[in-house]
């Protein structure tokens, strides 16, 4: 009798101890340690930035945050591991721009679908431009387009991966362009910069980090951004030169679908003061990025407009 | 340039930074020696606390990380037939049959001793001719990456020990694994069976214990072999470090020549620094006088391969192409690479005095030991992706490791098309784009002067055992077809 009391009294205390935490969540978020997951590898930019973040997020919480990794599959291992966590704020995850747009699009089943990833915050760009080595034969946007045009094809552009920020660029350059030019996809950023300054393609789809790195070495035609980007105040945007392109690697945090309003609300607000901070701002540009501030409804606009955006331009390359 | 390095080297002994590096060394030893942690990995779990260290005190504990773990490795190889990272295949193919002959200290003081030194020379390299090494690693392009990939599947050759069929068997079925996932050029999804969390494809270090760990302890198990972990009581002596010395000094061309294919490989950017130990070791035993004696357990192979994959590491990981980082940096620099070739000093010492305790592991009974190893199999590989699906992974690659194991296969060749696959593919489609781009695809892959002579390596290469064949007149030809 005795014994099954103790049983009774000990399953009583473990249904406590699981329904608790549940009860108590809704009241005031967050009440315990935040995952904050990165779906690359560490030491890549995404987990730079959540390293940035972590101490902000946990001083501004006012709980531990837990950086861990999902890698796999350029993202999408930890983007569908998210969508299929509990919604409730506690589980947030890194997300890529236009990576969560394309991959549904171009692989058709991802693992998840785009409006699956509810956005918190947008805080990074990584501005995209178009290089070319300081003595290669053409000085300008106009020289690269008349030389493309008179050979088709002839001008190798190095990009980092396929369906990527690089790739859809590319697309949409020669779209709004009427050239055609080889795209030549290589294995992540470092390699690609590798096979540009040894001569081994013509031009470079680059990151604006990168660009700034090899500054001395290269002259970057254009900018796909809407302002002139800082480190390259002579070089003009795609737009000043009267192509309509703007090209950009964006970052930023999920949270699964259906997480209550009022806990991305708090979410929301840390991320927004952290990229708030002048500091921050700094530290980015420093390192050749820019800061974007936008909320939870401001992203899912701009993702959605990419989605717009992308969604013929990969049809027409898929036929 | 001098002045530079002596203030690089005052920097090191500097006493917070020397401390820095003693325990970047060790930390180094442990996740080398833990499959399943990698060096990238590990200074991951220290970036929160260099966010109170100078930079100069960051870089020699990194430096110290990566010479530790590239010794590290060593010691689960030699132990338990496991790599500790991709980079020490090789060292299992001697090191694991010197342990079971009861010669593990041999293989594990001369994997500390070889490491040492091949780190060492890497670094006197870099220390004197980083800046052009740098710029010439630059002329590596598409076809290049092509040739050295197909070299590299030449190793086959030697590594299918009795059977050249089955050889390319396993390196086909490598080959195919590699491929799944999403492709790295055209992005098209392949042989996931719609399951999409085989997008990110096989990880090679779930591979590694798969292919190489799991098979022992499955055959320890089902043929009560309890002699596979505890062949005879081991008991180190101090002699023996005196012997490992002696002998390593009588081979200074196998020595010379696996540091400087590793710091060549190394230095060829994302070239896959994992097949530099291969390569050595392929090498070694192509010039041996008696290449039968490589795979019974001989320190002659274990030296081959950890030689090669210390020397790779500061090519591969330290030095980036860029001319900043020895002008306006050059101090720090400096310290990184004194660092470093403090740190192989380091590794004689704690691997020599560490050789005295790692071989009593094997004296665990295997009934015991073995779940261990098997806990720490899991652990390794749930880690590496946060991942249960590569869990599931490794143990279906330790069966199918075990049957092949029985029906004479050697892993080897598997994890080789493995590693090579995706840099054979990327080369080869590059080369193509780039060629077409340029006139004449064909022109482009075969008349370039790097890719002219990687292509001859890759002939005299393919027809050696051909060659070696008719040298011994028979006597081994016949058990090579």
């Amino acid at each position: 009798m005795m014994k099954r009391v103790m049983i009774l009294a000990l399953v009583l205390l473990l249904v406590g101890l699981c329904v608790g935490p549940l009860t108590v969540a809704a009241a005031g978020f967050p009440e315990r340690p935040v995952t904050y997951s990165v779906p690359w590898p560490p030491g890549g930019q995404s987990d730079v930035e959540a390293r940035r973040q972590q101490p902000m997020l946990e001083k501004i919480l006012g709980v531990k945050v837990i950086v861990q990794y999902k890698p796999g599959g350029g993202g999408s291992l930890g983007w569908s591991e998210l969508i299929k966590q509990k919604p409730d704020g506690y589980f947030i995850c890194g997300i890529n721009i236009p990576h969560i747009v394309l991959q549904p699009l171009a692989r058709g089943d991802a693992g998840y679908k785009t409006e699956q990833l509810w956005p918190i915050s947008l805080f990074q760009a990584t501005p995209i431009g178009l290089a070319i080595m300081k003595d290669a034969p053409f000085k300008t946007l106009e020289d690269l387009i008349a030389h493309a045009k008179k050979n088709p094809g002839a001008i190798t552009c190095g990009g980092s991966g396929t369906w990527s920020g690089h790739h859809i660029a590319h697309l949409q350059f020669q779209k709004l362009t009427g050239v055609t030019m080889t795209y030549v996809p290589h294995k992540g950023a470092a390699p690609q910069v590798a096979a540009f300054l040894g001569g081994h393609v013509k031009a470079i789809w680059g990151n604006s980090n990168d660009l700034v790195t090899h500054k001395e070495r290269i002259r970057v035609l254009a900018f796909g951004t809407t302002k002139r980007f800082p480190h390259f105040p002579d070089t003009p945007t795609f737009k000043e030169l009267g192509v309509d392109l703007l090209a950009s690697i964006d970052r930023g945090v999920a949270a699964p679908p259906g997480t209550p309003a009022k806990i991305i609300k708090v979410l929301e607000k840390a991320f927004l003061k952290i990229t708030g901070d002048p500091k921050v701002q700094d530290q980015m540009l420093k390192e050749g990025f820019v800061t974007l501030q936008m909320g939870s409804k401001e992203s899912k606009t701009y993702i959605a407009e990419k989605v717009k955006v992308y969604q013929p331009i990969v049809k027409e390359f898929k036929k | 340039m001098f002045e530079a390095a002596f203030l690089g080297l005052a920097k090191v002994f500097q006493l917070g930074n020397f401390f820095c590096l003693v325990i970047g060394v060790i930390f180094g030893i442990v996740i080398g020696a833990l499959p399943g942690l990698t060096a990238t990995m590990g200074l991951a779990l220290l970036i929160p606390f260099t966010f109170t260290m100078t930079p100069a005190m960051g870089l020699i504990m990194l430096g110290g990380i990566y010479v530790g773990a590239m010794y590290g490795d060593a010691i689960p190889a030699v132990l338990i037939n496991t790599p500790g990272t991709p980079a020490a295949i090789a060292t299992t193919f001697d090191g694991f049959p010197l342990a079971q002959k009861g010669m593990a200290q041999h293989g594990l003081v001369a994997a500390a001793l070889a490491s040492a030194y091949g780190s060492l020379l890497a670094n006197i390299v870099l220390a004197t001719s980083a800046p052009p090494l740098a710029e010439a690693s630059l002329k590596f392009g598409p076809p290049e990456y092509f040739w050295l990939g197909i070299f590299g599947l030449t190793i086959i050759a030697t590594l299918a020990v009795g059977s050249l069929v089955k050889g390319l068997l396993a390196g086909a079925l490598g080959l195919l694994l590699s491929t799944i996932g999403i492709a790295p050029i055209g992005g098209d999804i392949r042989l996931t069976f719609g399951y999409t969390e085989l997008q990110g494809g096989v990880e090679l270090i779930v591979a590694l214990i798969g292919f190489f760990c799991l098979p022992e302890i499955l055959s320890s198990f089902i043929a009560k072999r309890q002699a596979t972990y505890s062949a005879e009581k081991i008991i180190p002596r101090f002699s023996v470090v005196r012997e490992v010395i002696i002998s390593l000094l009588k081979m200074p061309v196998l020595m010379l020549r696996s540091s400087a294919i590793g710091t060549i490989i190394g230095i060829a950017p994302g070239a896959g620094g994992n097949i530099a130990s291969l390569v050595s070791y392929n090498e070694a035993v192509r010039w041996d006088k008696n290449p039968k004696e490589f795979g019974k357990g001989t320190i002659k192979g274990v030296a081959a391969s950890e030689a090669a994959n210390s020397a790779m590491a500061p090519g591969s990981y330290g030095m980036r192409p860029g001319h900043e980082l020895f002008s306006t940096h050059a101090t720090t620099t400096f310290a990184f690479i004194m660092s470093m070739l403090l740190a192989a000093g380091l590794v004689t010492v704690i691997g020599s005095f560490g050789s005295f305790l790692y071989p009593r592991i094997l004296n665990i009974p295997a009934r015991h030991l073995a779940p261990g190893i098997i806990f720490m199999t899991i652990l390794g590989s749930y880690s590496i992706r946060n991942n249960i699906l590569d869990v599931w992974i490794m143990f279906l690659f330790g069966v199918i490791g075990f049957i092949s194991n029985k029906l004479k296969f050697h892993p080897a060749p598997i994890v080789l098309g493995l590693i090579l696959g995706p840099y054979v593919e990327e080369g080869l489609v590059q080369s193509v784009l780039c060629g077409r781009a340029g006139g004449s695809i064909l022109a482009y892959m075969f008349l370039r002067p790097i890719s002219l002579v990687l292509i001859a390596l890759c002939i005299l290469s393919a027809l050696w055992p051909l060659y070696a064949s008719w040298r011994s007149k028979g006597k081994i030809g016949e058990k090579i077809l």
